[in-house]
C-alpha cells in the first residue's frame, strides 16, 4: 500500500456520513447554505480592516493626540469623533445620496471588469497580474476604432468594444502562449508586458494618430460623439452602458465558468493539469485561450475608460491602478463571479466614499487604500480573521486561487 | 517489559478513528497491526508517536504512564517509528542521514564524522544492516535505505519499532531480507509493531495479529490459529472473496501490438529500451516489475500522453503513434493511470464532473460547448449505483471519498462503454480489501466480454491472480515472458530483479 499515509494524518480516509445541514435556517428551509459560510471570512476581514482603519485615523489626527497628553478622556472622545466622521463621511459618499450610489456604481465598472479578468486567471490556476496592460493596449486599440472610422453610434461603440477585446486577448494572450510553448511563468512575462504596453501608450499617444493636434504632451484626440458611451442615468451621473456590459461581462463568465465545457476545461486544468491532460485536454491551447479571455475582460474595462466618461480624453495613465486592484477584488470574491461583482461594489464604495471622505472630513483619499490592503492581508490570512472572531475552521476550505510560483 | 496503549479513543469531524482501542506489545515479540485503509491504525500510530493527543486513554510502558505530546517524548520514551515514506535526505550520505538531529561534535561545534561513521558501522554490525555509511541516500535502492531508516531509530535507542506498512516498497526478494532483519532485531530484544493490510506477510512474521476495522479493535489473534481468509473477514467484516474467480482465457484477435519502442523518461533516460509484445483480445496481459523499471513511462506512451522515440504502436492494426490521449480515448481505450489522485482525478472536483471527465464535450453532456449538467448528473447517478461507489451524493467531492470509491469512480468513467482494450496500471493501490474484490471481478468481466486487458502493477500477488500472462520488465526491457499457473512467485521475482530465467 504505497498510498500516502500522510493524508490520513488531516483526513481520515473514509467517507463521512451524510450530515444534516448545519444551521438551523437551512434545516428548516432545506435550502443549502454552504455559500453563507463564503462571505464569512470576507466580511469579518472587512470588519477587521474597518477597525484597522479606524486606529489608523485616530492616530493620525494630530489635534486629538496633543489634546490626549492634557485630557486623555477629551483626547480620546476627539479622536472617536473624527473617525465617526471620517466613517460617515466614507458612507455617505459612497450609498448617502443617489449621486453617491451613481459614483459608486460609476466607480465599480472597470473593477468588476478587470476583476473577472483576473478571476477567470485564477479559475484556471493562472496569476494575471497583466490586467493593466491588457487595459491599455484594449483601450488604445478602442481609441483607435473611435477617432478612426467614422460611424453612427450604434455600429461604432460596439466596434470600439470588439476592437478592445481583441486588443486585450491578443496581449494576454501572448503571456499564454509563452507559457504554453517555453513555460515562462505568467507572472513574470504579464508584469514586463504591462510595462511595455505603459510605454508603448505613452509614444503612441504622441503620434498624430492619437495625439491631440497641437500638443506636445502625451495626450490623445478626444473621442467623437459617436463613440462615446451613452449615460444611463442621464447627464447628471457618470454612470454609463460601461455599467450594463461589466454586468453582462459577469454573467457571461458565470455561464463560461460553470455551464460551457470550455469553463469545464479552465477549471479542471486549475486544479490538476495533469489529470486534465491525462483526460485528454489540450492544456497548452487552454492556457493560451483563458489568457486570451482574461485580457479580452480587461480590454473592455480599458475602452470603459477611454470611451465612458468626461473628458473623454485620455493620457496614458487611463488604467490607472485598476488592474491591480483587480487582484485583490478577485481574491476577495474567492474567484466566483457573484463574488466579484459584490466586491466590485465594495471597492467602488470605497473609491466614491474615499473621495467624499478627503473632501468633507479632510481624511487622505490614501486611508481606503489602507483598507483595502488591509481587507486582502486578512483575506489572505484566514486563520488570523478565524483566530480573531474564533470561528471554527470548516471541515474542508477549498478556494482554488493559484499554483505555486513556480507554475 | 510491555508496552500498552489503553482504551485509546480519538474523534476527527464526523469520524471516530479510534474507538476504545487497546493492544500492547512486550519486548521480544512482532506484533501485527493489520486492518483496510481508514481502520484507524496510522491514528493509533500516530497517537503512539505524539503527534496526535487522544480524545481518551493513555500509552503506558511498564505500567507508567506516558505523556506523548510530541515525537520527541515518543523517542526518549524509547518508541522508535520507519516510516512508509522515508524521511531521507537524498544527498546526504548514510551517516549524515543518521547522525541528523543529533549530531556529534567535537571541540568547537564541529561536526565529528568519524564518530558518526563508527557509531552507523557499530550498529549495522550489531544488527546485521549491511549499508555503507559513506553512501548517499539517492544512489542506494530502496530496500538499503529503509535499513538506514531502521539504523536511525536504532541509534536513538529504541527498544520498540514501529513498521508503518514496511514491505509496500519493495520486491518479494528485498521483503524476504527485511523479514530477516525483523526477526534479527526480535532476537535483540526488541518490540515490533508491523503495519500491514498484506495478509500473507503478516501470517508468515507475526507472533501476535491484532485486527482493527472502524476504528476498533476487532480481534487479537494467534497467526497460527487462523486462516487468511478468517482474516480477511475480521478486516472488512464480511466473507471477501481473496482469489480471483475467472474462467481460461480465450485470446482472439491481437488488440495491442507493441514493436521495438523506445521512449525516454521525463530526465531524457532510456525508460523504454526496445520493447515489443501483443495483449489479444480476451486476455489479460500483466507487466510485472519493481516500480520505476520503465513501466509508467510505457503506460504513458501508449495512451498517448508521452512520446515515444522510435519503433511503432498499433490498436485493432491501426497506427496510434503520436496520437493524442483524446484520440487514443476515442479509439475506445480505458485508461486506468497509476496515481489516481494526480491523473485519474480531479479531487477537488464532483463525481459528476469527475464521471464526465473525459467525454464532457461529447453528445449528450454538451452540445456545442453549453453544457448539460442535468443529463451529466443522471449518468453519474446510475454509474454510481452501477459501480457501487459509496458516495452521499454525485455533488460531494471526490477528495472526500475513500480511496476505494475513487478508484470506482475512475472504474465507472473508462468501463462505462463498449471498451476494446483496458489498460490499468496499479488498479487497486492503497485500497480496501472489498474495492479490490470489486475492481479485479469488473476488469476480469472486461476480459469475458472481450476486450484485451494490460495491468501493470508492482504487486506481484496481483499480477498473478489476475493475469492470463506476464511480462517482466526491467530496466526498460521486457526480460521474460512467464505464465501465472505454472511458474512461481519466486521464479518471476528473480526475473524482475533481473535474475536469469
Amino acid at each position: 500500500m504505497t498510498e500516502s499515509t500522510d493524508t490520513n494524518l488531516t483526513n481520515p480516509e473514509k467517507s463521512p456520513p451524510e450530515k444534516p445541514p448545519s444551521n438551523l435556517f437551512a434545516r428548516i428551509t432545506g435550502i443549502n447554505t454552504g455559500w453563507i459560510r463564503s462571505l464569512l471570512i470576507p466580511t469579518l476581514a472587512l470588519l477587521v480592516a474597518l477597525i484597522f482603519g479606524a486606529v489608523f485615523v485616530a492616530l493620525t489626527d494630530l489635534e486629538a493626540l496633543a489634546l490626549l497628553k492634557e485630557d486623555f478622556g477629551g483626547g480620546l472622545r476627539l479622536m472617536a469623533e473624527g473617525v465617526g466622521l471620517a466613517y460617515k463621511a466614507l458612507f455617505t459618499g459612497a450609498f448617502g445620496s443617489v449621486y453617491g450610489l451613481s459614483e459608486t456604481l460609476f466607480a465599480a465598472t472597470p473593477l468588476l471588469l478587470t476583476g473577472l479578468a483576473v478571476a477567470l486567471g485564477f479559475r484556471a490556476g493562472l496569476f494575471n497580474i497583466g490586467a493593466n496592460g491588457q487595459m491599455l493596449i484594449g483601450g488604445m486599440a478602442a481609441l483607435w476604432v473611435a477617432l478612426h472610422l467614422n460611424l453612427p453610434g450604434f455600429i461604432h461603440i460596439p466596434l470600439a468594444i470588439l476592437a478592445a477585446i481583441i486588443g486585450g486577448a491578443l496581449w494576454g494572450g501572448i503571456s499564454g502562449l509563452l507559457k504554453a510553448i517555453t513555460g515562462a511563468h505568467e507572472v513574470i512575462t504579464t508584469i514586463m508586458l504591462n510595462f511595455i504596453a505603459f510605454f508603448l501608450v505613452e509614444y503612441l499617444l504622441t503620434v498624430p494618430v492619437f495625439q491631440e493636434a497641437g500638443k506636445i504632451n502625451p495626450i490623445s484626440e478626444f473621442v467623437p460623439l459617436s463613440a462615446r458611451f451613452p449615460q444611463v442615468f442621464g447627464a447628471d451621473y457618470r454612470v454609463s452602458i460601461g455599467l450594463l456590459i461589466a454586468v453582462a461581462a459577469a454573467i457571461f463568465v458565470s455561464w463560461l465558468l460553470f455551464r460551457s465545457s470550455w469553463g469545464f476545461e479552465f477549471r479542471a486544468v486549475g486544479f490538476n493539469p495533469t489529470a486534465s491532460r491525462f483526460a485528454g485536454m489540450k492544456v497548452q491551447s487552454l492556457l493560451v485561450l483563458v489568457m486570451g479571455f482574461s485580457g479580452a475582460l480587461a480590454g473592455i474595462a480599458g475602452a470603459n475608460q477611454v470611451l465612458g466618461f468626461s473628458p473623454y480624453q485620455v493620457t496614458s495613465a487611463f488604467a490607472g491602478t485598476i488592474g491591480f486592484d483587480a487582484i485583490a477584488l478577485a481574491l476577495l470574491g474567492q474567484s466566483h463571479p457573484v463574488g466579484v461583482v459584490w466586491a466590485a461594489l465594495l471597492f467602488g464604495a470605497l473609491k466614491a466614499g474615499g473621495r467624499a471622505m478627503q473632501a468633507s472630513a479632510q481624511i487622505p483619499l490614501d486611508l481606503v487604500v489602507v483598507i483595502q490592503a488591509l481587507i486582502i492581508v486578512f483575506i489572505a490570512a484566514p486563520e488570523l480573521v478565524r483566530a480573531i472572531f474564533r470561528v471554527k475552521p470548516p471541515e474542508k476550505e477549498k478556494t482554488q486561487i493559484t499554483k505555486g510560483w513556480g507554475g | 517489559m510491555v508496552l500498552e496503549l489503553r482504551g485509546i479513543t480519538k474523534r476527527f469531524p464526523g469520524v471516530l478513528a479510534n474507538d476504545d482501542v487497546s493492544l500492547s506489545v512486550e519486548l521480544g515479540e512482532i506484533l501485527a497491526l493489520l486492518g483496510e485503509n481508514g481502520a484507524g491504525k496510522t491514528t493509533l500510530m500516530n497517537i503512539l508517536y505524539g503527534l496526535y493527543t487522544p480524545d481518551a486513554g493513555e500509552v503506558l510502558v511498564d505500567g507508567q504512564h506516558l505523556q506523548l505530546s510530541s515525537p520527541s517524548d515518543s523517542i526518549a520514551a524509547g518508541i522508535g517509528m520507519v516510516h512508509q515514506h522515508f524521511m531521507l535526505v537524498p544527498v546526504f550520505t548514510v551517516t549524515e542521514n543518521v547522525i541528523l538531529g543529533m549530531e556529534p561534535t567535537i571541540a568547537g561545534g564541529f561536526l565529528d564524522m568519524k564518530a558518526g561513521s563508527k557509531m552507523v558501522k557499530d550498529i549495522s554490525e550489531s544488527y546485521k544492516l549491511e549499508v555503507d555509511p559513506d553512501a548517499l541516500i539517492e544512489n542506494l535502492p530502496v530496500g538499503i535505505q529503509q535499513r538506514v531508516e531502521i539504523i536511525k531509530v536504532l541509534s536513538r535507542e529504541a527498544r520498540y519499532l514501529v513498521f508503518d506498512e514496511p514491505t509496500a516498497v519493495l520486491t518479494p526478494q528485498e521483503v524476504e531480507e527485511f523479514f530477516q532483519i525483523v526477526r534479527g532485531l526480535q532476537e535483540a530484544g526488541k518490540g515490533i509493531i508491523f503495519i500491514s493490510h498484506k495478509l500473507k506477510e503478516v501470517l508468515e512474521i507475526a507472533d501476535r495479529i491484532v485486527i482493527m476495522r472502524d476504528g476498533k479493535s476487532v480481534a487479537d489473534v494467534d497467526p497460527e490459529k487462523i486462516t487468511e481468509e478468517e482474516i480477511a473477514e475480521l478486516m472488512v467484516g464480511r466473507p471477501v472473496e481473496l482469489v480471483v474467480r475467472k474462467k481460461q482465457a480465450e485470446p482472439g484477435e491481437p488488440v495491442l501490438v507493441i514493436n521495438d519502442l523506445i521512449a525516454l523518461d521525463d530526465r531524457d533516460h532510456t525508460a523504454v529500451d526496445g520493447v515489443s509484445f501483443e495483449v489479444c483480445s480476451g486476455e489479460i496481459v500483466g507487466i510485472a516489475g519493481v516500480q520505476g523499471n520503465g513501466q509508467t513511462e510505457l503506460i504513458e506512451v501508449i495512451t498517448g500522453i508521452r512520446l515515444s522515440l522510435a519503433g511503432t504502436m498499433s490498436i485493432h492494426g491501426q497506427d496510434i503513434t503520436g496520437a493524442s490521449p483524446r484520440n487514443i480515448h476515442g479509439m475506445n481505450v480505458a485508461h486506468v493511470p497509476e496515481n489516481r489522485q494526480e491523473s485519474g482525478l480531479i479531487i477537488d472536483f464532483t463525481v459528476t464532473e469527475n464521471m464526465v471527465l473525459n467525454s464532457y464535450y461529447t453528445q449528450p453532456y454538451s452540445r456545442g460547448i453549453q453544457m448539460d449538467w442535468d443529463i451529466a448528473s443522471q449518468a453519474a447517478t446510475r454509474l454510481v449505483k452501477e459501480y457501487d461507489v459509496r458516495t452521499p451524493s454525485v455533488d460531494t467531492q471526490v477528495s472526500s471519498l475513500s480511496g476505494g470509491n475513487q478508484q470506482k469512480v475512475i472504474v465507472a468513467r473508462e468501463f462505462d462503454r463498449d471498451v476494446g482494450l483496458v489498460i490499468a496500471a496499479q488498479p487497486t493501490r492503497g485500497i480496501d480489501v472489498g474495492s479490490i474484490e470489486y475492481i479485479h471481478a469488473r476488469i476480469v468481466e472486461q476480459r469475458d466480454k472481450g476486450a484485451a486487458v494490460l495491468i501493470v502493477s508492482s504487486e506481484l500477488d496481483e499480477v498473478m491472480a489476475l493475469s492470463d500472462r506476464i511480462l517482466v520488465m526491467y530496466r526498460g526491457k521486457i526480460v521474460g515472458e512467464f505464465d501465472p499457473k505454472k511458474d512461481s512467485t519466486t521464479k518471476i521475482g528473480l526475473a524482475m530483479l533481473g535474475g536469469t530465467k
